[in-house]
């Protein structure tokens, strides 16, 4: 199926990479030390960060997933909409402003301040790369499965130029504008994609005369309502519960997530912290209403049977209906939004892991400390080079395997092995090493566990095709014994419990000077990093 | 005219103002302001989770046209985020950042050391 213009969609795509590359290059004149290069000087204003915070969150996987789901499986695409929203206010009352009193960098900063420097920041650096690599391997296939699609390449030849050209353009932004500007490559992305969204809602509302009920009244494929609860989990049993599991991750998950955390040491205070979260809030909840009528919209104005005929089918939903909509310029625009949003995240995620990389491991884990500031940052580089390499090589490999889960395996692991150690660490004096290594080492192996052991690995079998719906395609492979595909009802309690369990068994005491430092500073922000003046 | 119990008192600058007055009744205020709003929020979101996933019926109940108990729900899902929000935003403003404020004032100016 070809529809829309290549060549026009490919010319938007690229007026949005030259503007974009002109503000990094602008933006690099101003980099100087680690501080610009992992933080943006951290002279970002709170309405700025907020904006560049949704545009690190709104990924392929809520733009054209959720709305694809929503068009495939009404309410229960649109619950899942409602967890990555909820889940900014475990980010606002109890991460953001805290974290960004304590710490410098990363996640590993906050709880190295006073438990066991080495151990710990490894162990927070692996969860850090091993999330930021999931989620990143899943945006780099998202890339690759949306060329057919939107820019009429076709072929394997055709996808993998598509991921390499992704991976090579978001490693110029990476190393020529470090954080400050992939910063405002999120920001510039973001007023895109809400543009974008929020003019394709006005129109799909007037064709319905401002009437949400008509517009509710759309069917799926079997022509059951959409608006039906469980179209999707209400199956069985498992389903269900299946979606309880990923409702806990996806609330948990987000204020774990490295590349969101990261974004927390762009603003100069804690006020500033707490000012973009409530930005980040307002937009993507707003986007996540656009969805809930774009979906809608595909369903009635495109029609599922369409979408799960389209290349990309349920991710082809949003573009379907840009078409429908507006033609050829409409998809042209969405379309380079799309590339636009995968472009953003991926630098995003690749600057928050080579970061990880060069300050935990390099900097404070092997050389203990004893580097030039330029040193760390030319180790970063290098680090998003080989992030970068292998996210293209990692994308063009899978680029054939349904790897959806990958989205739902990160948000798992950051609330299993990240959120937990933050949390205690910020607020149980006691919490020490040990609790810190067991929760995220237990957190991180029992997702990781749960995962290759679920039917999304093996044994999955559609019912209407009989061909597997797991990573591995042999039907004749099924080494499943954990029934759930989120794995998160286990592995979140449980890595709590391990906190707690490994401290108190620990005869290691909490160093109540340091405590005092963390906890005073946290609140007061007192002694605080403070932004770079130029 | 401080309450912050000074260097003599024994213990870091930092651990002094961690026991002084001041800094005992922040930590209780933003504590008693942000926990139960946590808790709240997670038993108002598991309650629209369990429900959509184990009462199906009742959430797929129609109320105005094609609109359902769960769709309504789920709206009043985005309604309590962004009032949460707006209501911690306000609450940080205006009553815990000038008790904030004036103790890193204090502890940056050098005043407890």
């Amino acid at each position: 199926m070809n529809i829309g213009s290549p060549a026009l969609n490919i010319t938007i795509f690229g007026l949005f990479v030259a503007v974009t590359l002109a503000i990094v290059f602008r933006a690099s004149r101003t980099n100087r030390t680690a501080t610009d290069y992992y933080a943006g000087g951290r002279s970002f204003t709170g309405p700025q960060n907020g904006m560049a915070l949704s545009g690190d969150y709104l990924s392929a996987a809520s733009f054209l997933g959720i709305a694809g789901a929503i068009a495939i499986n009404g309410y229960d695409g649109f619950m899942y909409s409602i967890g990555f929203l909820v889940a900014w206010l475990v980010a606002l009352l109890l991460v953001a402003e805290l974290l960004r009193n304590t710490g410098r960098f990363t996640m590993a900063d906050v709880l190295s301040f006073r438990l066991r420097e080495r151990p710990v920041r490894t162990a927070a650096a692996i969860s850090t790369i091993v999330v930021s690599l999931f989620y990143l391997l899943a945006q780099m296939v998202g890339a690759g499965g949306l060329v057919n699609l939107l820019l009429g390449v076709h072929g394997s030849a055709g996808q993998n130029l598509t991921i390499a050209v992704v991976g090579v353009l978001m490693l110029v932004y990476v190393l020529v504008g470090g954080m400050r500007g992939t910063t405002w490559v999120q920001i510039i992305k973001a007023v895109l994609l809400l543009v974008g969204a929020g003019l394709m809602t006005l129109w799909v509302l007037a064709k319905y005369g401002f009437n949400l009920s008509d517009l509710l009244g759309a069917t799926n494929a079997k022509g059951q309502p959409l608006i039906t609860p469980g179209l999707q989990y209400g199956k069985t049993d498992t389903t269900k519960l299946d979606f309880v599991s990923l409702a806990l991750a996806l609330v948990l998950g987000t204020a774990g997530l490295p590349h969101v955390l990261a974004r927390f040491y762009t603003v100069p205070n804690a006020k500033e912290a707490r000012r973009s979260v409530v930005w980040a809030i307002w937009i993507i909840g707003i986007f996540y209403l656009f969805t809930l009528v774009l979906g809608f919209g595909a369903a009635q104005l495109v029609g599922a049977k369409q979408i799960a005929a389209a290349p990309g089918k349920a991710n082809s939903a949003a573009p379907l209906l840009a078409y429908e909509l507006g033609g050829t310029l409409l998809l042209g625009i969405i379309a380079a939004v799309a590339f636009a949003t995968i472009l953003a995240v991926v630098a995003g995620l690749t600057i928050a892991a080579s970061t990880s990389f060069a300050h935990d491991i390099y900097a404070n884990v092997i050389k203990r400390g004893q580097v030039p500031p330029d040193g760390e940052v030319r180790v970063a580089r290098i680090a998003a080079v080989v992030i970068g390499v292998v996210a293209i090589i990692g994308g063009i490999f899978a680029k054939d395997q349904n790897v959806a889960f990958l989205v739902a395996l990160a948000f798992a692991i950051a609330a299993s092995a990240n959120l937990p150690t933050i949390l205690y660490s910020l607020f149980w004096k006691r919490f020490n090493t040990r609790g810190a290594l067991w929760s995220i080492y237990g957190g991180l192996v029992s997702t990781i566990t749960l995962i290759v052991f679920s039917p999304v690995v093996s044994g999955k079998i559609d019912p209407t095709t009989g061909k597997s719906a797991s990573l591995i395609s042999d039907t004749g492979v099924d080494f499943h014994w954990f029934p759930l595909d989120n794995p998160g009802i286990v592995s979140i309690p449980l890595a709590f419990l391990l906190g707690y369990l490994g401290t108190v068994t620990s005869r290691e005491t909490s160093d109540p000077a340091r405590f005092a430092e963390m906890e005073v500073r946290s609140l007061t922000g007192a002694g605080a990093e403070k932004a770079v003046v130029h | 005219m401080s309450t912050v119990p000074t260097s003599r008192t024994g213990g870091t600058p930092y651990e002094q103002v961690q026991a002084s007055e001041e800094f005992v009744e922040l930590r209780s205020r933003f504590r008693r302001f942000v926990f139960p709003l946590t808790v709240a929020f997670l038993v108002w979101y598991f309650l629209f989770v369990l429900l959509s996933a184990y009462a199906p019926h009742f959430m797929g109940t129609k109320v105005l046209g094609n609109i359902n108990i769960g769709l309504i729900f789920g709206l009043l899902q985005f309604v309590s985020t962004f009032s949460i929000t707006m209501w911690y935003r306000r609450w940080a403003d205006r009553e815990f950042d000038p008790t904030a404020d004036a103790l890193r004032e204090r502890i940056e100016g050098g005043e407890v050391r």
